[in-house]
């Protein structure tokens, strides 16, 4: 069976399309249309998660019960802003991509 | 021992479906290939076969259920007609795409409007693209051989497509004729056991079928399923050889009946072929070298094959009993002229349009397509390229 790529020939599909790695959505980048793109300013967040929970594509990463330091998942991302109008602490920031560097 | 018995086109078809003893059958009425799954329900109901029927509410889900019942690694069949296939449609596509050996019969019905019963092509001629095998079958006898050797052609690894097994609607569905009906054995001994190849309910082995698949791969996908006709021409050669082998009725993808040494050739499909038959052997006491093309396997096309069958010609009528609308040829006039072009075969073609919802064709009628094929043939072309066989005018 072959690996996802995101290049693949055709004679490297599996026929029928069929995706047979478990999971692999996540290889799969999809923020291609993001205009905007989240930053949190870590210093006044107080890590209630409400951006987490709400983020509707799972691209706000946790670790150990915190989103402080993590950033954003910008694999995944689509910019809608969600997470910056939930946000209690109004410290998400939605800068547009053409001020940002990558 | 086989036995040889009376039988309709559609009870030649369940009897088939019967010996298959297939694991889902998830099926919707419609005239006139109801008769078909009302007799298997029989079967099912007489506990003669271990299917699981599913009862829906519409064609679409028949062939959704069916589908599914493939993807879940079941050998499954289905009937249909007419309105019921076009109900289909947008599973047809799925079916295919998924590549699921699902055996669908149709029994050949004109389309609404008006609404009309009877035999012609439209229903499976509008399906020619969605990526199914098609198999047309003469008679009785080759709708039931030709249902059996759908199984092995479909599910073939290289291929793994599914199959529309077609006879004509009540000319064949409900026609009587002696069917040579095989041993239950042997017919199971010929498909042997199924096994496929990512079956949804091998649950330590999980897979994804049917994604959003946009733009940056769905082409990919296309061409990769482009492969699987090549096969799929090679498996109705190979399993209609191994089927003449122990059967003693041999198949391919097409028929050349009086060909060899024929001038004046007409090419037709399903039970117009058993018709032109007769029309030959008039012409041939005559001493016209007059030949016939059945084409049987109409998906995957045999472009080569028939410009190789047609090359000796002096002139050939092309029969279609569906119309293209808005095309200037009917869908079989194109493809085979196609054909020939590609093949740099330049014989004078005529287009005949007939038979549309159940108009009758006589093998008088057939006999003067021959005759003016003589006239086509003399003068290098045909004074018009279509015709509409057998309408008033
Ligand atoms: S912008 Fe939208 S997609 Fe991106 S992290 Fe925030 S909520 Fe999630
Ligand atoms: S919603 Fe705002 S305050 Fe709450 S965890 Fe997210 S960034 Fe921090």
């Amino acid at each position: 069976m072959s690996v996802y790529k995101p290049d693949a020939k055709w004679h490297e599909m599996v026929s029928g399309g069929y995706i047979p790695q478990a999971g692999n959505a996540q290889e799969y980048i999809v923020s291609g249309w993001r205009s905007q793109r989240p930053v949190r300013d870590d210093e006044a967040c107080i890590d209630c998660l409400f951006c987490w929970v709400y983020c509707p594509d799972n691209a706000v990463p946790v670790k150990d019960e915190s989103v402080i330091g993590q950033g954003f998942d910008l694999d995944h991302c689509k910019g809608c802003g969600i997470c910056a109008a939930v946000c209690p602490k109004d410290c998400i920031e939605m800068v547009p991509e053409s001020e940002c560097d990558e | 021992m086989p036995q040889v018995k009376p039988m309709e086109g559609n009870q030649a078809v369940a009897e088939a479906m019967r010996q298959i003893n297939p694991d889902v059958v998830a099926a919707y009425p419609i005239t006139p290939s109801t008769e078909i799954v009302q007799t298997f329900a029989q079967f099912v109901a007489d506990g003669e076969v271990d299917t699981n029927f599913v009862t829906v509410e519409s064609e679409h889900s028949a062939m959704s259920a069916c589908t599914a019942a493939a993807a879940a690694g079941g050998r499954v069949m289905n009937a249909t007609s007419s309105a019921g296939l076009a109900l289909m449609w947008e599973i047809l596509y799925i079916t295919a795409s998924l590549r699921m050996p699902v055996i669908l019969t149709v029994v050949n019905r004109a389309l609404s409007g008006n609404i009309n019963i009877h035999c012609d092509h439209s229903d499976t001629m509008g399906a020619r693209d969605a990526g199914w095998i098609q198999l047309y079958a003469e008679d009785v006898q080759e709708a039931y051989d030709n249902l059996i050797q759908a199984v092995g052609i479909g599910a073939r690894e290289d291929v793994r497509l599914p199959v529309m097994s077609c006879l004509d609607g009540f000319l064949v569905s409900h026609s009587y004729e002696l069917l040579q009906v095989e041993d239950d054995e042997a017919v199971q001994e010929f498909i042997g056991p199924y096994q496929a190849r990512y079956p949804l309910l091998d649950i330590e082995n999980p897979i994804t079928m049917g994604p959003l698949d946009l733009w940056d791969f769905y082409f990919e996908h296309k061409r990769d399923q482009w492969e699987a006709y090549g096969p799929a021409k090679q498996a109705i050669v190979e399993v209609g050889e191994a089927f003449g082998e122990k059967f003693g009725r041999h198949y391919g993808l097409m028929e050349n009946y009086q060909l060899d040494d024929a001038e004046f050739v007409v090419m037709a499909m399903s039970s117009m072929a058993g018709t032109a038959k007769d029309a030959v052997e008039t012409l041939r006491a005559e001493g016209v070298k007059a030949g016939l093309l059945k084409l049987r396997a109409f998906r995957p096309f045999p472009a080569e094959e028939i410009a190789e069958a047609l090359q000796g010609a002096a002139a050939v009528a092309i029969c279609d009993r569906a119309a293209s609308f808005g095309a200037e040829v009917g869908p079989l006039y194109a493809e085979v002229t196609s054909a020939l072009y590609n093949a740099g075969v330049h014989i004078p073609c005529s287009n005949y349009i007939y038979g549309l919802g159940g108009r009758m064709v006589t093998p008088e009628d057939i006999v003067g397509i021959y005759r003016d094929l003589e006239q086509v043939a003399a003068e290098g072309q045909p004074p018009q390229p279509l015709q509409f066989l057998g309408v008033r005018s």
